[in-house]
């Protein structure tokens, strides 16, 4: 019998393409979630565009040109991560799922330092400084707490299931041939990755 | 194949799913950590129908409230809550996971010839997610704060300024969106890649074929409603601005994030109810369908146009002329999938050997009550009409027509075709014959005298009125009791057939889908070996193998 009959006898209670493709619906479920917060920056940018851009240089580039490259380096290590236990290298595929934790940590203190400066400028949601500002950038500043702090919620997500994983490995229960879990965890935290590639020009970048 | 002997007691061959246990434990553990995709089905179904009944119950006492003017039952606030919460209940945890749900997970897998759906375990997950979606959604009504009284439509901006527990009712809105997510998933998954030997996509039946469509809509249009929610909630906890006019933001980018999810969601409620429909007739005509790819395409088509018709429910909202022409004429284009069916069936009965049986004769009910429900849309579709009766009891009586009549008709036929199977029980069919009679009555005095008051002018949500409605309402209050008292009398002799029925042969109509190919009510894996499939889903000439198998 082939693979995919067993599958279909239950005789084997495992199919890594149908995991697969669970794993790819739900991340589509999740661009469409940002995909109505994008379409909502789209809609005021288009009614405020030089508010929007006044605002804009208020942004510290540079903290988010770094987590940019931290994210970027996370995806790497976490695509390592997986080619080590294919190749059947338990140790080196911990290391690198470890390294991609500590990335994601660094990345969240940067944005928590980021979130501070701001606060301690007085620029947050109903803050007096804020208030008084035109509406395009009272939006502007709304949008970007919104959408970075749910993509920071992501990040933890992704963080929490990745020490999963890092616990799986340990434990023999993801292994060098059933690692499908790993590889959907993979997924999503490019998802997480290239959420952030987007949210990165929109709200540091177009000045 | 004799069919009049549904009630023959038959040996009961193997053991059925209900005598085993997916797990190593007994009782009630046996089901609330199964993995069983029947067993899952039934959990939903005893927490579906029970939250129904609390609908139905709140229902009957807001037609109380109307018996005669003058208010005196309860006061507007009160009010406020109950059609609040009567419509969430009913919209978010009896008629969008509904059929899907339960006889979706229940049948789907058999249908195409599996064992299970794709992911078991996240089965059982998305019923704990439903569960914890509804517990919070009736813990809103207790906490201090009150019930929400905003509609259950969440309009900004009284749902931002509105004192009541809206949050809370708004995160159990997220959660049980986040179930239907899971269960769209997991159906997709389970189509594409359980399918038995044989079962190439135009060889399965059409329940399945608008399960997937049905699910092809949860997975997209969810999320959008789960981000408006989400906003709604910040911008009640924050004051962010972004629905707030004072800080700049619109209020009308809500009513269009919500209907983009709402209205495709009237499909995800009525596409599985169509479904179920093209199971029964021919079942009952011994005819195989007319159209059956036009049927199965016309699901699609449904699903895919209904994403770009939301803006039919804002025509008052100041939406430029422009957008409104354009919603108007996509609106009229929904009928056409809609139409393709309705006469596809008919085409079906067309010179067939009809049986009515119970189930049958709730198709029929389904059908009258559905196209009038259906063809009042039209006149809500056109702007000059829609002007007239936007908010009136005209577009209660519409939504009742379609959603109720529709849908929720639907799904007490689909009880009453698959009740053999799930139970492997009879029901007893005089029962079922008086109360589909009963049922149409009540419906109509209900609801009908609605249309004429919404043509009146009497809006909606109002806990009074002006003495001139008084006969219309006393109808409408009378007919609730009908309606009411026959769901009782329903779930009666279904409850009856449970505990002292007489057992039910393996096809007691004369289906020949796979699910009557195998004993009722089903062993566990539900089949002993995996069939191969030869037929046309509805080839009734295999009528004469199975009975001999
Ligand atoms: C069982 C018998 C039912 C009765 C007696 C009933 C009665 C009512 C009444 C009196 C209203 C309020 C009308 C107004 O004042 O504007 C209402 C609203 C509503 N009903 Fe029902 N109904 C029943 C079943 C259902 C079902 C099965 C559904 C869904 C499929 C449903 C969905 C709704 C919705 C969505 C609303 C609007 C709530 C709102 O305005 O926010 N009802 N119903």
């Amino acid at each position: 019998m082939s693979d995919h009959e067993n599958v279909l006898d239950h005789k084997v209670h495992r199919d890594d393409v149908g995991a697969k493709m669970g794993m790819w619906l739900f991340l589509f479920t999740e661009v469409l979630l940002f995909g109505g917060m994008f379409l909502i920056y789209a809609v005021y940018r288009y009614q405020y565009p030089e508010q929007f851009h006044i605002a804009a240089m208020e942004l510290n580039t540079n903290i988010g040109t770094l987590n940019t490259i931290i994210l970027l380096t996370s995806s790497l290590t976490v695509a390592l991560s997986i080619a080590a236990l294919q190749k059947g290298n338990k140790l080196l595929s911990m290391i690198m799922l470890g390294t991609t934790i500590v990335l994601a940590v660094l990345f969240l203190v940067n944005k928590f330092f980021e979130w501070s400066t701001k606060f301690a400028h007085g620029i947050y949601p109903g803050s007096s400084i804020l208030t008084s500002k035109p509406n395009g950038q009272i939006l502007f500043f709304g949008l970007y707490y919104v959408m970075t702090g749910l993509h920071a919620i992501h990040v933890i997500i992704g963080m929490v299931i990745l020490a999963f994983m890092l616990n799986f490995i340990k434990r023999n229960k993801v292994t060098t041939d059933n690692y499908v879990k790993l590889e959907n965890s993979g997924l999503y935290w490019h998802l997480v990755d290239l959420i952030w590639i987007f949210l990165f020009p929109l709200f540091y970048l177009i000045q | 194949m004799d069919n009049s002997s549904g009630v023959l007691p038959v040996e009961q061959v193997k053991k059925s799913f209900y005598q085993e246990s997916t797990n190593k434990y007994t009782g009630i553990g046996a089901w609330l950590l199964t993995k069983d995709h029947k067993r899952i089905g039934l959990m939903y179904m005893y927490a579906i129908i029970s939250f129904f009944v609390v609908g139905a119950i709140i229902g009957l006492l807001m037609r109380l409230e109307l018996l005669s003017p003058g208010g005196k039952l309860f006061s507007a606030q009160t009010y406020n809550s109950l059609f609040t919460l009567h419509g969430v209940i009913m919209i978010f945890l009896f008629i969008i996971p509904g059929i899907p749900a339960i006889f979706g997970n229940f049948f789907l897998p058999i249908q195409i010839g599996a064992r299970d759906v794709a992911f078991p375990r996240l089965n059982l997950l998305s019923w704990y997610v439903y569960i914890t979606g509804a517990i919070l959604a009736l813990t809103s009504l207790f906490l201090p704060g009150g019930p929400i009284d905003t509609g259950w439509t969440f309009y900004i901006p009284y749902s931002v300024r509105s004192g009541t527990n809206v949050s809370l009712a708004l995160f159990a809105a997220f959660v049980l969106g986040f179930s239907s997510i899971l269960t769209g998933i997991n159906f997709v998954t389970t189509v594409h890649r359980l399918r038995g030997k044989g079962m190439t996509f135009f060889k399965m039946p059409l329940f399945v074929w608008a399960t997937y469509a049905t699910a092809w809509i949860q997975i997209i249009a969810t999320p959008v409603i789960a981000i408006t929610i989400l906003l709604v909630i910040i911008e009640r906890a924050f004051g962010v601005g972004i629905f707030d006019p004072a800080l700049g933001g619109d209020p009308i980018l809500f009513q269009h994030l919500f209907w983009i999810y709402s209205h495709p969601a009237v499909y995800i409620m009525i596409l599985p109810a169509m479904g179920v429909v093209s199971e029964i007739i021919p079942t009952f005509s011994r005819r195989t369908i007319f159209g059956y790819k036009q049927i199965a395409y016309s699901s699609l088509a449904i699903a895919f146009i209904g994403y770009l018709v939301w803006g039919h429910h804002m025509f008052s909202s100041g939406q430029s002329d422009l957008s409104n022409m354009i919603f108007s004429l996509l609106t009229f284009l929904v009928a056409l999938p809609s139409g393709v069916k309705i006469f596809n069936w008919v085409a079906t009965m067309y010179k067939g050997s009809i049986d009515p049986q119970p189930p049958f004769l709730w198709v029929m009910s389904f059908i009258v009550l559905f196209s009038i429900g259906g063809l009042t849309g039209l006149v809500l579709g056109s702007l000059a009409t829609d002007i007239h009766l936007t908010d009136t009891y005209f577009v209660v009586a519409h939504f009742h027509y379609v959603m109720f009549g529709g849908t929720g008709t639907i799904f007490i036929a689909a009880m009453h075709y698959w009740f053999p199977k799930m139970f492997g029980k009879m029901y007893n069919i005089k029962c079922a014959n008086v109360a589909v009679v009963l049922y149409f009555i009540g419906f109509n005095m209900l609801y009908f005298p609605k249309f004429i008051m919404g043509y009146m002018g009497m809006p909606r949500r109002y806990y009074n009125y002006l003495p001139m409605y008084t006969p219309y309402q006393r109808i409408s209050t009378y007919g609730s009791w009908i309606l009411v008292g026959t769901i009782f009398f329903i779930i009666g002799y279904f409850v009856y057939a449970y505990y002292r029925g007489k057992k039910a042969t393996s096809n007691p109509w004369g289906g020949v889908t796979l699910e009557w190919h195998i004993q009722s009510p089903p062993i566990m894996e539900n089949f002993e070996t995996l069939p191969v499939i030869t037929h046309d889903p509805y080839d009734f000439s295999q009528l004469k193998e199975m009975k001999n198998e």
